[in-house]
């Protein structure tokens, strides 16, 4: 929802004359909503710019998605950056919002959510 | 491994609800960057739910409200309330969803021209696509053109 949102705004700011860049880590709603310019990361939700803590990384991620802005010039492309969660260990993607991701607060807030 | 498909992940997770209405675009908005980067004023948001402890937390049903987060803030005073995603890493350091402080770096490294003040936050789940277009997104655009900002930067959780 989160990047349906932003993809919302982004295209609302660019159509009123100011570009914009913005991240993703969910392609397939990035690609349904098609911001103007998007850089993806294939890192969990809540890390678009880095692992916490680690200051030369989330730095590196951000300077890499505003280099990537000046590299863009078909509306909706979508660049990939290079970054690896975990070089070893892919299994993270398979529980990555799966049922039992949210809090259970949510889940009863929502109500009838898995 | 293929990235995540979070449409049919997301259907999986609310088995009795409808299914949610994704927007689906064909057209693409283009404004061309006017000057180079290390000339820009760079607005950042992020639809974390980011906010400073003395400001209101979000809540949980499409909150279309945002907050104004002076560019020098303490990042230690920053919190998050959102419902959406995991927020464990991004309570332990905001900077996950939230760069502040990578984009003060940049800017004293003269890479980006000037980072706007303030940068912002909503919380991004919101359900009604319709208060998306009619309430968040004009109040964006005119922020954005009252604060003379060149670059837009969205970072979504």
């Amino acid at each position: 929802m989160c990047h349906q949102s932003v993809g919302l705004i982004a295209r609302a700011v660019e159509a009123a004359g100011i570009p914009t860049i913005s991240m993703t880590s969910a392609l397939d709603i990035t690609q349904a909503v098609k911001p103007p310019r998007s850089v993806f990361v294939n890192f969990p939700l809540g890390h678009q710019t880095g692992k916490p803590h680690q200051p030369e990384l989330q730095r590196s991620i951000v300077r890499d998605a505003l280099r990537a802005l000046e590299t863009i010039t078909t509306p909706g492309e979508i660049v990939t950056l290079p970054y690896v969660w975990d070089e070893k260990d892919d299994s993270w993607e398979d529980g990555e919002y799966r049922i039992g991701y949210l809090e259970p607060y949510v889940r009863a807030d929502i109500g009838g959510l898995s | 491994m293929s990235p995540i498909a979070y449409i049919p992940r997301t259907r999986e997770m609310y088995p009795r609800h409808t299914p949610y209405r994704w927007v689906l675009n064909e057209d693409v908005p283009w404004t061309p960057l006017a000057k180079p980067l290390n000339q820009c004023k760079v607005a950042l948001v992020s639809s974390g739910g980011v906010h400073h402890k003395d400001q209101e937390p979000f809540h949980t049903r499409d909150d279309t409200s945002h907050r104004e987060i002076p560019k020098g803030v303490t990042v230690e005073d920053l919190r998050i309330s959102h419902f959406g995603y995991r927020t464990q890493d991004a309570r332990k350091d905001p900077n996950c969803v939230f760069p502040i402080e990578p984009m003060r770096k940049l800017e004293e490294e003269g890479a980006i021209g000037r980072l706007a003040d303030p940068a912002y936050s909503f919380m991004g789940g919101i359900y009604s696509t319709r208060r998306v277009h009619e309430e968040v997104a004009p109040r964006f655009v005119q922020m954005l053109k009252d604060n003379n900002v060149d670059l837009f930067y969205l970072v979504p959780a």
